[in-house]
């Protein structure tokens, strides 16, 4: 069980939540608060260090594996990671040290704060470990407590409306799945995901779609894709710098992460039948969204639409069943989270020193800030794809991909990688380049070492992934390759029964 | 076995209960309102006696030829049903003492209606279940008016009991249509005719007035219109009693009633328990939106409540009666601690009810208010908080059944729901301060407070040993 008889898990899960109980002891001090919130999360991404280091990247089975007794009757608390879920896990332990240390412009009700992160932090971990369908939920939701309230209190003028969207929205996809997920178990009398990944608890092909759409429902808001996408602008704008990094980071994998677990190895006849479908709202989500980005004036709405845009192409790969469109996908995400929170981070360092995020007030930035300019630049490239970027790589194998399912696909599918070129270099010229003719600006201060200390290791693992992807892929690939295996194996087997029941007919 | 032809030791919680009732009311009649305390704790006394003795009981067993029957399914209910008076009168003691309303009836007419609520949990024919309703009932009419130099307590108590007796009507119309054709009032001989000669027109009729009058004791629409005015009416303590035991109660009775009287008229009931659900779910969240007396809007979100809970009804299996008692133990807890907030709000002397003086409350009072909203996120149903168990073991029993649209309609009419319940964690944590309310709310308050919020967050840890008492329980329902 665990790591030599640690359940290091869950201890990686909760461990934040025992850090935010350890403020709540402490007497109010919004300083010390934050020290504490900084060295748990750190410890808690040296751990998942360490759960990387250890993870054993030539099986596809669940590593790691805690079972507890927990509500009786076939519902046990299961946590467990294999390949596609462990770097989830790192991504959100390297992401959240960097969020608490870019808050430095939270001044007010800092102990709330501190400890809304770090019990966020414990459920996003909660629901890349889950073994179990109750558990996942149980976190998947969990999660929009803190969410809600941080993106309510710190929020912008109307954050009351788009933490109000954000809510319901996510409620009323995931209800959808409860109802599937109770399904699922009185279908098969079990609820342990790995049990229900195994072939032997196949879900009949009858069920398949309406359990496959329930899922979607709640998957398809939370990645987002097209047309229920319109709570994540909102959010974005309104959240506070971090809330935004990890909104983008972090919570929308979960939607990414749940189709590779979920809606591919479980339904796979009704993914199959349905994967038009995915393709058709990928496409207009990339194609829409990138436009209606290019017409963005509002610095933190434009890379918000990007971000549904990336996250067509995540959908697009990963309903081409293939090796190269699965591994791409997890790639993109993670590139992704990093990307675009390193470029919310970057919209925060601005927004600090001048309050506004209206692109119009910028200009001609790297005469005053260079190495903000600079960092921003990667991360602009990275946005778009440039070869040598961690952004290249997921798109360039997604692209692949969509290109071997359907030629079509691929054509607008890349229309998306020019588009995003287009809004993500304007953006880049109209707030960077250009003359810095603007009063207020004339006085901004370039990063300060705190600020640098959270940009560097973004730009770091943003340029080396790029370059040397090989780390990422060697934990995925074996796991992916079962995925891949699994799902077809599960489409054989659903018309083999179908051919049987035919030929049973007189 | 004695001249009665029954074994006292089955009835001994009631019979505990009884005397000890007519010794609290000798004691206040000779020592006047001051005994009012000392009255309340002996009640409080009383019910942990009647409880501890409830649960020494084992297996099931009858008295009174089938009149009345103990078993694990009334020893769960007669627990909460306890266990909610208890808490009802520590926590309205600092209330009546302020409020002048230390009259030393008051835990006496608790007890008595506790009575009656143990009675119900165990009838086991339709005169037992009358009689003990009426009990029950009597003593909370006078109760909802116990302010009686306040208007609206007055108006709620009348109300009440108006609208209440006109329930009790139709369901003596029902019980009495049944036992004509029927022939015997003992639930499980209704069963056995029912089984030999189906389901005959005056059968169904008679069902369906028994259901009415049910329906009206669980405040399920459309004979919720009672409610909202009597819980804003009556004093707050008292709102809680009414949220609490009596609906435990009267679901309880609901749930053996349709289980062991009609196992075979299911399609018959089902048809009308889905659709008084449906309809509570969807005017609960509905109708509580526009509210703006906390008071109000509870009214509604129990409401609301009771038609989930119907879910686990409608499913008429083991499941889903085990999902019913998982949510009324969690409904309890839930509401005892959402009102023991309520009754926190006190400012300048006065008790407040508005929404909108809770505005900024995370600000003054952190803790309190962390427990507010946590009650609240739980009323919505969103794990890993205590009500998303309770809606996600009476949903199970749903889809079990195959209940899927009811089960449909129920997630969704939950989610419509959650808005109310966001309101009021968006005022006391989005919005500006109010003035403060009084810092003193007393150490029974405080540690009621405290506990319904460790129960609320930390339910899942401890989730298995409910979970399977419910479920043994359920399952001497169902021989």
């Amino acid at each position: 069980m665990g790591l030599g008889g640690w359940p290091i898990l869950s201890i990686i899960t909760f461990l934040p939540a025992v850090g935010a109980l350890l403020i709540l002891l402490t007497p109010a001090d919004g300083h010390r608060a934050r020290t504490i919130a900084f060295i748990v999360t750190l410890i808690d991404f040296l751990l998942t260090l360490l759960l990387w280091a250890k993870f054993d990247i030539g099986t596809a089975d669940f590593q790691f594996v805690e079972t507890f007794a927990w509500l009786g009757s076939g519902i046990t608390y299961k946590m467990g990671v294999d390949g596609i879920s462990v770097l989830f896990v790192v991504l959100t332990g390297l992401l959240m040290p960097i969020c608490i240390v870019a808050s430095e412009a939270i001044h007010t009700r800092l102990r709330e704060y501190m400890i809304a992160f770090l019990m966020l932090e414990a459920l996003m971990i909660g629901v890349f470990c889950a073994l179990d369908l109750v558990v996942f939920y149980a976190f998947f939701e969990g999660g929009l407590i803190p969410m809600f309230l941080i993106i309510g209190v710190w929020g912008g003028p109307r954050r009351v409306y788009a933490t109000f969207k954000f809510f319901l929205y996510t409620l009323f996809g995931s209800v959808l799945m409860l109802l599937a997920i109770m399904a699922i178990y009185w279908q098969t009398g079990t609820t342990d995901i790995a049990a229900l990944l195994d072939g032997a608890h196949r879900i009949p092909t009858a069920m398949q779609p309406w359990l496959w759409f329930a899922f979607l429902a709640s998957f398809a808001v939370k990645l987002p894709m097209w047309p229920v996408h319109t709570w994540l602008p909102d959010a974005h704008v309104e959240a506070p710098t971090a809330g935004s990094v990890v909104l983008a980071a972090i919570l929308l994998k979960m939607g990414g992460y749940g189709f590779l677990r979920f809606s591919l190895p479980m339904f796979p006849v009704a993914s199959e039948q349905f994967a038009p479908l995915i393709f058709a709202l990928s496409l207009i989500a990339i194609v829409y969204t990138s436009l209606v980005a290019l017409a963005q004036e509002d610095m933190k709405k434009l890379i918000a639409y990007s971000s549904v845009a990336h996250m067509g192409l995540v959908s697009l790969g990963t309903f081409t069943f293939s090796h190269e469109g699965i591994d791409g996908a997890i790639f993109q995400m993670l590139s992704h989270g990093i990307v675009s929170g390193a470029l919310f981070l970057c919209v925060g360092v601005i927004y600090d020193r001048m309050h506004t995020r209206l692109i119009s007030a910028y200009g001609g930035l790297v005469n005053r800030m260079p190495i903000y300019a600079t960092c921003f630049m990667v991360f602009t490239l990275a946005n778009v794809g440039l070869p040598g970027t961690s952004g290249f790589v997921g798109e360039f194998l997604t692209l692949l991909a969509a290109f071997r399912t359907n030629t079509w696909l691929a054509i607008v599918g890349t229309t998306g990688v020019i588009l995003s070129a287009a809004y993500a270099l304007w953006l880049y010229r109209r707030v960077i380049y250009g003359v810095l003719d603007k009063q207020s600006l004339k006085a901004i201060a370039d990063l300060s070492p705190r600020e640098i200390a959270f940009m560097a290791p973004l730009v770091v693992i943003t340029i080396a992934l790029g370059v040397y992807p090989k780390p990422i892929f060697d934990v995925t690939r074996a796991s992916v390759a079962h995925l891949v295996e699994l799902h077809h194996q599960g489409v054989a087997a659903a018309e083999a029964d179908a051919k049987l029941a035919e030929g049973g007919r007189p | 076995m004695n001249a009665l032809g029954i074994d006292i030791g089955i009835l001994a919680p009631e019979f505990i209960l009884a005397i000890g009732a007519m010794a609290l009311m000798m004691l206040g009649v000779f020592m006047g309102d001051r005994s009012q305390r000392l009255l309340s704790y002996l009640a409080i006394a009383l019910f942990l006696v009647a409880g501890g003795t409830a649960l020494m009981g084992e297996g099931r067993s009858v008295a009174f030829g089938g009149g009345f029957i103990a078993d694990g399914f009334a020893r769960f209910a007669k627990v909460l049903v306890l266990g909610g008076a208890a808490f009802v009168l520590i926590m309205g003691q600092s209330y009546v003492d302020r409020q002048k309303m230390n009259r030393f009836e008051f835990p006496i007419l608790v007890t008595f209606s506790v009575l009656g609520m143990m009675l119900m949990a165990s009838a086991g024919d339709f005169l037992t279940l009358y009689l003990s309703m009426e009990l029950q009932s009597l003593a909370l009419y006078v109760l909802a008016a116990f302010d009686r130099d306040n208007l609206r307590s007055t108006e709620a108590g009348l109300k009440y009991f108006v609208l209440g007796a006109l329930s009790s009507g139709m369901m003596l119309y029902g019980i009495s249509l049944i036992y004509g054709f029927a022939g015997t009032v003992t639930f499980e001989k209704v069963a056995m005719v029912v089984q030999s000669g189906g389901v005959s027109l005056g059968l169904l009729f008679g069902l369906v007035f028994l259901i009415s009058g049910l329906a009206f004791k669980v405040s399920a629409v459309p004979f919720h219109m009672w409610t909202p005015d009597v819980y804003e009416g009556a004093p707050t303590p008292i709102t809680a009693f009414f949220s609490a035991s009596p609906k435990i109660a009267a679901m309880a009775l609901f749930v053996r009633v349709m289980v062991s009287s009609f196992p075979d008229a299911l399609d018959q009931w089902r048809q009308i328990i889905i659709f008084i659900a449906i309809l509570s779910m969807a005017l609960g969240a509905v109708a509580a939106i526009g509210q703006n007396n906390i008071k109000r809007l509870m009214a509604y979100s129990s409401i609301a409540n009771m038609g989930f809970i119907l879910v686990g009804l409608a499913a008429g299996t083991a499941q889903g009666v085990e999902g019913v008692l998982i949510y009324l133990a969690i409904y309890l807890v839930t509401n005892i601690g959402v009102f023991a907030c309520i009754l926190g709000m006190r400012r300048g002397g006065h008790m407040v009810e508005n929404i909108s003086d809770l505005a900024g409350l995370a600000q003054a009072r952190p803790g309190y208010a962390f427990v507010f909203s946590m009650l609240m996120f739980s009323l919505a149903g969103i794990p890993p908080l205590a009500g998303f168990f309770a809606k996600f073991y009476v949903f199970l029993a749903a889809i079990r059944g195959g209940l899927y649209p009811l089960a449909v309609i129920g997630v969704l009419t939950s989610v419509v729901g959650a808005y109310y319940y966001l309101r009021i964690v968006k005022i006391i944590y989005f919005d500006e301060p109010a003035p403060e309310f009084e810092r003193d709310i007393g150490p029974s308050l405080s540690a009621i407070i405290a506990a319904a919020g460790v129960f609320t967050v930390f339910f899942l840890v401890g989730a298995a040993p409910l979970v399977s008492a419910a479920e043994a329980a359920a399952a001497s329902l169902f021989p």
